[in-house]
């Protein structure tokens, strides 16, 4: 028996024992089945394409049921994503299918922004389920998983080539997400014309380096019908809910004058192959990629973003502790940095208020200083003059006095000669 | 959530198990299981037994040949194939666990053990390059009870109590063939009794919506814990080749329900809740170390008022996030805050400035007027001073004059010429 992945993963040493009846754990895989049974299955599909494709039409057919929606009209200014959620029950399985759906892809005249809200609308997918898978309490097994499974990529059936638009989506989308690309309306194209187109689809998308989803081929029990299928990519598909009678059958089909189209006639188009191969054989392995592969690789490249990585490759084991201790402790460094920062700014800018100030006050008391000594020197000249003024006045009176004295002297010495003469006269 | 639809034909989801079952068996599967108990309790043999293979043999020989002086806890892995499906299966077992005398925290090498397992586990899924990750946790725990027929020993419910959040606890009780039906009984509803006392968490079947299986789980439960016989011999009963212990008195078959518990066991843990039980070990237990363990790295430094023992359901990023974005607004804060102040404290001191300037211009302009007025006074005091000396150098000059004129007179009365 071939080896399985947890026998290679154990390694050499581990020794295989006979045993000697029947234990009981070949129920295993039973019960993992009943378990995901009861759970109910969940799976997301993406259509991307031209306005017109087709899209809705083949969804309805496809899973046979009216989805909702009212077809869209061209005038979009730009592409949205719709997405729509649906139980549904096929004998003990329950099935959680959203549909997503581009609304206005390729109808505005400048489309080099079209990819970007698919991507980011992916990328969003991915990012609330890492967000979950971080949290510290979480709950993982009973998460509505929104991730896109896989994406069926319309290419319009111009019998030409790729337009420049889907191989620039194509491309983008490619690491993201499973892309399955079809030739929708297929039933507009001649047989001869449509295998030149599906070569010229194909070696357009190698040449472009467009990694599209290979059905897989390792496990032996589907290896031979998925390698057949990967060589009739992309599968050229009619979808229809009209039903045509067909001998004594109602059948899916598009009714023209010149004949009926019909869907499930595998001579007509590979709407069968591709029901086949997306639902009926590898849901399951579309679901798993979109997990190990595609989300890993967004999951790697936001943690790289953070900063975050692995110590050793392979021999030491990582610590998510330590890692988000350290990133957590260089994130407070910085922040207390910052602080500190600020506070030292405002150190600065106070010490430079404070030397500006003071100088203003030095500056103020210079000039009172200055007015001040003025003050001094008037105050001096005046009390020079005063005191010019006192001696003046001394002298004054000195001299006052003196003279007054003489006068006093000469009116005693006058009077006395007036009092002679005044005698004389009297005499 | 989503709107119900009905299908108005075959679409073939329906073949989605068949999908899973196909993938699982190519991937293989792993169990773990752990047996612990005193020495000499069977456990080798009923792992033999159970898996019907030597996993222990003279070349590998069970934890009871193995005595260390303390207790160990060693692993063992087998590759089995049954059937197109491949088990890893690895056994864990504890020699010398309640075989010292003092048993005092023989539990913590198995507490570290699993706790080990589940930091690899952590590890190995926290890394940036992940890889298919292989599941070494402990998925069960059979806990071999010793036949005493009283009821629990307090080794037995310590071990219980200290591992029930850790591990599905399975409690056994071993050698089962040492005990009547009656005994057996009394035995099992006594130690029932000690583990809801003691408010054990034992393992437990998963309600589902099948009324059948329902049923059978009920009958399981009511016959815990189950007591269990195992044997490495083959012995010859009425023509059938059967497994048992041969007495004197007869044989004791393993796979015989009325003999003992076995076959519910096996039933039970390989048959139809392997899966559950790696189930709960992932969702459960797991996830309980998991929140503790980051709960531990993210609370570190944080302020505990905002710890308050409750577990934050954010991711630790999601965490560092909010904390950014409160240190921003706080620093602005910060900034707002240090703005004002600094913008008070320099108004105060422009004012003062300003004050002091004032008073300044003030005294100045109060001693210019000073000393204008002394100016002016002083001005007056010269102006009267002058007016008053010249007043009196006029008034000397008069009287000079005058004086000059009567001398003059005198001279010329004397002289004859006035009358």
């Amino acid at each position: 028996m071939a080896s399985t992945e947890i026998a290679r993963q154990a390694g050499e040493g581990v020794r295989a024992v006979p045993l000697a009846g029947h234990v009981g754990f070949d129920s295993m895989p039973d019960q993992l089945v009943n378990k995901s049974v009861n759970r109910g299955f969940c799976f997301n599909i993406l259509c991307v394409g031209e306005t017109g494709l087709g899209k809705s039409t083949l969804m309805d057919t496809l899973f046979n049921t009216k989805f909702e929606g009212e077809p869209t009209q061209h005038n979009q200014p730009g592409v949205t994503l719709k997405s729509n959620t649906y139980e549904l029950q096929e004998s003990n399985v329950r099935l959680k299918l959203t549909v997503v759906n581009t609304v206005g892809f390729g109808d505005q005249i400048n489309k080099e922004d079209s990819y970007k809200s698919i991507v980011e609308f992916i990328d969003a997918q991915f990012e609330a389920y890492l967000q979950e898978e971080l949290k510290i309490k979480r709950t993982l097994h009973s998460y509505h998983d929104t991730r896109i499974h896989a994406c069926l990529y319309f290419i319009a059936p111009t019998g030409h080539s790729l337009k420049s638009l889907d191989l620039v989506t194509m491309k983008k989308l490619d690491s993201k997400v499973n892309i399955i690309p079809i030739v929708a309306k297929s039933d507009a194209i001649s047989k001869s014309e449509l295998a030149k187109f599906k070569i010229k689809i194909t070696s357009e998308l190698v040449s472009n380096g467009v990694q599209i989803y290979q059905f897989p081929t390792d496990d032996e029990s589907v290896a031979e019908i998925n390698s057949t299928m990967n060589s009739h990519l992309p599968f050229a598909v009619v979808g229809s809910t009209e039903e045509v009678k067909i001998g004594n059958k109602m059948v899916k089909a598009r009714q023209y004058p010149w004949g009926t189209v019909q869907v499930e006639n595998e001579n007509h188009c590979d709407f069968v192959k591709l029901r086949e191969m997306l639902i009926r054989v590898n849901m399951e392995d579309l679901r798993e990629q979109t997990h190990t592969r595609h989300y890993e690789l967004y999951r790697r490249c936001k943690l790289e973003e953070m900063g975050f990585k692995d110590t050793d490759p392979d021999s030491k084991p990582f610590s998510l502790q330590e890692t988000y201790e350290a990133k957590r402790n260089e994130f407070m460094g910085e922040l207390q940095k910052k602080e500190e920062e600020m506070r030292q700014m405002f150190v600065q800018r106070v010490k430079e208020k404070e030397a500006e100030l003071k100088e203003a006050e030095k500056e103020l008391h210079e000039k009172f200083d200055r007015l001040k000594k003025l003050h001094q020197d008037e105050k001096k000249k005046l009390e020079e003059k005063k005191k010019s003024l006192d001696d003046e006045v001394n002298t004054f009176k000195q001299k006052k006095t003196a003279a007054e004295l003489l006068q006093n002297q000469a009116q005693q010495a006058g009077g006395s000669t007036t009092l002679k003469r005044d005698k004389e006269r009297k005499n | 959530m989503g709107q119900q639809k009905n299908l108005d034909g075959y679409v073939g989801f329906a073949s989605l198990p068949n999908q899973v079952y196909r993938k699982s068996v190519k991937r293989g599967f792993e169990f773990t299981l752990m047996v612990v108990g005193e020495s000499g309790l069977g456990k080798s043999t009923l792992i033999n037994s159970l898996f019907l293979t030597d996993l222990y043999s003279a070349e590998y020989p069970g934890p009871s040949h193995r005595i260390k002086k303390t207790v160990q806890v060693e692993q063992s892995k087998v590759l089995i194939k049954e059937g197109g499906v491949q088990l890893l299966l690895t056994i864990v077992d504890t020699p010398g666990f309640g075989d010292a005398v003092d048993n005092s925290n023989c539990w913590q090498p198995i507490i570290d053990h699993i706790d080990s397992k589940f930091e690899d586990y952590l590890n190995s899924e926290s890394r940036v390059n992940r890889r298919q990750m292989p599941d070494s946790r402990i998925h069960c725990c059979l806990y071999f009870i010793a036949p005493s027929g009283h009821g629990l020993k307090p080794l037995d419910i310590e071990f219980m109590k200290r591992l029930h959040e850790k591990v599905n606890v399975i409690p056994l009780i071993a050698k089962a063939d040492t005990l009547t039906p009656e005994e057996c009984q009394q035995f099992k509803k006594q130690i029932m009794r000690e583990i809801q006392e003691h408010k054990i968490k034992i393992y437990e079947f998963p309600e589902t919506d099948d009324e059948e299986e329902n049923r059978l789980v009920k009958k399981i439960k009511d016959k815990l814990p189950l007591a269990v016989v195992g044997s490495n011999t083959i012995i010859e009963v009425n023509g059938k080749r059967v497994r048992g212990r041969q007495y004197p008195w007869g044989v004791a078959e393993v796979e015989n329900s009325d003999h003992c518990d076995f076959t519910i066991l096996r039933d039970m843990l390989i048959r139809t809740h392997m899966q559950d039980l790696k189930d709960v070990t992932n969702n459960v237990h797991y996830e309980n170390y998991r929140s503790r363990k980051l709960a531990a790295v993210t609370y570190n430094g944080v302020d505990n008022n905002k710890a308050k023992g409750q577990l934050s359901t954010k991711s630790p990023l999601a965490q560092m996030e909010e904390e950014r974005r409160e240190h921003v607004t706080k620093m602005k804060k910060m900034e707002m805050e240090m703005e004002q102040v600094f913008e008070m404290k320099v108004k105060e001191k422009v004012q003062k400035l300003k004050d002091s300037e004032a008073e300044l211009q003030r005294r100045h302009e109060q001693m210019k007027k000073n000393l204008e007025a002394q100016h002016k006074e002083l001005e007056e005091k010269r102006r009267v001073f002058e007016d008053e000396r010249s007043n009196w150098e006029l008034q000397q000059r008069l009287e000079q004059q005058k004086m000059e004129a009567s001398r003059t007179l005198e001279k010329n009365k004397k002289k004859g010429k006035i009358f």
